[in-house]
């Protein structure tokens, strides 16, 4: 049995090849082997497993991996849900629709670290625009980032709040391409909105939403810039996630520990990713 | 023979001609140095006199982050080579984990080290025995600011015992005013109460400082050591807090205490540069005193070094650098930083502040001029800092952990900076 023939020679892959080595492969492997080791940035130590060993011992790494995988469900399922909904409300030939897509999609541009830290001024406990306006109407707001029961929610908020453009544009183009046939079949057979919308619309949609679950999953399980702006992982360490911990013992100078912990958090990635979008691509054949 | 004479003399020339070259030409030091008032301040001070001098030299200075990102900005930069030629940084712990042998030029045959006191070198001192860096600003102290307004109107004396202070706050709280202000939105103040107190566990336990290091006495189960924790803790629950205590910054905590929003705030005396910076109005409302002990007798203050100017190995105007720094650690220019900023004492022989000092200032020069009643902070004892303290001390704070199980935590935290410094027992 021969193998097929690439349509390429072999010296036209290599360019790519080189790229891909020297920016990708390399940078892995290297990551792999410091995480085995005692490295202050200056020399290495080899210490085998001990970094693992001293990761999976760490107090807050059970809240940091409770705390990412809240933060990664409810973001990327809010997402999903919110953003097919207001998608389906802007593609319903709205007065002012073009205007009121660009108002949701506006926070996806701006810079995360900008809102994080407009959000933070916003939710102060006691000079915050938002506790003041409670406070007008006889409210006695609480502290969203200093009370450590609502400081993650409130992040999760101000990431629903930047993300949901993205979904909700992503959906739009899911959206348009939906042949009006089908509708127009179903209107014929009598189906009411409700019926159109989960048996024509959700199921025509699956590739929109099979990318938007991924993405805003993948961004949960590694979201650090919008935490680190708001809170630092705190009160204390109760908004911690892996991504926070691993940035704070790099930040201590530990720089294998923290290396270890990036191995993880991608194993972690890959072990709740991988499955999940052969299990998307798996129904997809079927439909 | 005359071919080989104007072969040689034009050689001698062309060197003569490039070394005057080089005499004449203009060197820029290229200086990092942090954001804190004070260090630029100081800074601005000793580089335009050197200017004066040495007109020839100029100075391109860069600012970075304190605290734990400028740790990361400093390591990154010496491990990569891209260091400036002149750096400031922490003495003590922080010091020695630079790998200062490797990164870090020996200033050990610098004329201007003979002023230095001893205290100073010795925290500057990498483990091969060479004098690396220059005091670079005062000595600090750690204790508690006051508002002597808020004190005189409540006919209330400077504390000397815990328990004093803490009858302060009752009678301040009673007045309708916020008595210890708290601003855990800069996490690292969170650590005062704890750090601060570091005197009175010594005058208590006097080789705790040794037996940590050897891993054969933890916080969690020394009365004195917990005691710290344990403050922190009674000042949350007895409602002395500033309402926004967890969203406020140091910023602000100078402000309140200065400006009579709040009695105290516990905190470093490098605190008084933002102050008279932003209010130099109210600058003489502001005391100072150690943080109060079990013992009224034994009170005393726990002492910070001052950070160092150093220059980098690896610098391409090392001998520039070096000349700068003599200046630096000169009577001379230490009297011009101690005009610009008086607040606390310097560490060069003969070096004397102004003699119209801030009350700030002149109460905590008595614990400096006693012997025996100003001790080093920890860190400046033992290379042992648990990275994770300020997140520790805030939860203590705020009151999401106990006093007993911060501690707890923070004898875990502390064994991973041990193990990472290879050190034995650990």
């Amino acid at each position: 049995m021969r193998t097929r023939k690439s349509p390429y020679p072999y010296w036209f892959v290599l360019p790519a090849a080189v790229i891909f080595t020297v920016l990708f492969l390399a940078p892995t492997i290297a990551s792999f082997w410091f995480s085995l080791t005692r490295w202050d940035l200056f020399t290495t130590q080899f210490i085998g497993l001990e970094n693992y060993r001293q990761f999976f011992r760490e107090p807050f790494l059970i809240q940091g991996l409770v705390n990412t995988i809240i933060y990664a469900v409810l973001t990327s399922g809010t997402k999903t849900v919110l953003g097919l909904l207001l998608a389906v409300l802007l593609t319903s030939g709205l007065w002012g629709q073009g205007l009121l897509r660009t108002v949701i999609f506006f926070p996806v541009l701006v810079s995360t670290i900008g809102v994080g830290i407009t959000f933070s001024v916003l939710m102060h406990p006691t000079r915050g625009v938002i506790n003041v306006a409670l406070a007008a109407i006889g409210i006695h707001g609480p502290g969203w980032l200093t009370d450590p029961a609502l400081a993650l929610y409130s992040i999760v908020f101000v990431d629903l709040w930047k993300g949901i453009g993205l979904a909700t544009v992503i959906y739009i183009a899911g959206l348009a391409s939906i042949s009006p046939d089908y509708y127009e079949a179903a209107r014929i057979d009598g189906a009411t909105r409700t019926q159109m919308f989960f048996r024509v619309t959700v199921p025509l949609v699956r590739p929109a939403t099979v990318t938007v679950v991924t993405l805003s999953l993948i961004g949960g399980l590694r979201s650090f810039d919008l935490i680190w702006a708001m809170t630092r992982g705190g009160p204390g360490f109760s908004s911690d996630v892996l991504a926070s911990v691993i940035y704070k013992q790099y930040q201590a100078g530990f720089y294998g520990l923290s290396t270890a912990g990036n191995v993880i958090l991608f194993l972690l990635i890959g072990l709740i990713v991988l499955p999940l979008t052969a299990w998307f691509n798996r129904k997809e054949v079927d439909l | 023979m005359t071919m080989r004479m104007t072969k040689c003399s034009i050689l001698a020339a062309s060197i003569m001609a490039l070394a005057a070259g080089v005499a004449h030409a203009d060197v820029t030091l290229s200086v990092l140095i942090d954001t804190n008032p004070e260090s630029i301040a100081s800074f601005d001070a000793v580089s335009k006199a050197y200017m004066e001098k040495h007109p020839d030299v100029t100075f391109d200075v860069e600012q970075r982050a304190g605290g734990s990102e400028g740790d990361n900005i400093v390591k990154t930069r010496l491990a990569t080579g891209e260091m400036a030629d002149i750096f400031q940084y922490n003495s003590g712990s922080l010091f020695q984990a630079l790998k200062p042998q490797e990164t870090i030029a020996d200033l050990s045959d610098l004329p201007s080290e003979a002023g230095i006191l001893d205290s100073f070198k010795k925290v500057v001192t990498s483990p091969d025995g060479h004098v690396r860096g220059l005091p670079f600003g005062p000595a600090m102290g750690g204790g508690i600011f006051y508002n002597r307004k808020i004190y005189a109107d409540l006919g209330l004396t400077p504390p000397k015992t815990w328990a004093e202070f803490m009858s302060n706050n009752e009678k301040i709280k009673a007045a309708g005013k916020v008595a210890v202000a708290q601003t855990y939105g800069t996490t690292w103040t969170s650590q005062l109460f704890v750090l601060a107190d570091f005197y009175n566990v010594q005058a208590e336990v006097p080789n705790f400082a040794n037996d940590y290091t050897a891993n054969k006495i933890k916080y969690a189960t020394t009365p004195a050591a917990l005691r710290g924790f344990e403050h922190l803790e009674e000042v949350a629950k007895g409602g002395y807090l500033n309402a926004d205590f967890g969203a406020a910054t140091f910023d602000d905590g100078m402000r309140m205490v200065t400006t009579g929003e709040a009695a105290h705030y516990p905190n470093l005396t490098f605190g008084i540069g933002t102050v008279q910076q932003n209010f130099p109005d109210t600058l003489k409302d502001l005391g100072f005193f150690a943080q109060p002990g079990t013992d009224a007798a034994k009170n005393g203050l726990t002492v910070w070094m001052p950070s160092a100017l150093y220059a980098s190995a690896k610098s391409e105007n090392l001998e520039e650098a070096k000349k700068f720094l003599d200046f630096v650690g000169s009577k001379e220019a230490c009297d011009l930083m101690a005009k610009a900023v008086p607040s606390g004492p310097y560490l060069v022989k003969g070096c004397e502040l102004p003699k119209d000092v801030p009350p700030v200032v002149s109460d905590m020069l008595p614990y400096f001029n006693t012997d025996g009643h100003n001790g080093p902070a920890l860190e400046f004892l033992s290379p042992v800092k648990g990275p994770a303290l300020e997140q520790i001390t805030v939860e203590v704070g705020t009151g999401i952990r106990s006093a007993k199980d911060g501690a707890a935590l923070y004898d875990q935290d502390v064994e991973k900076q041990a193990k990472q410094l290879g050190l034995p027992n650990w």
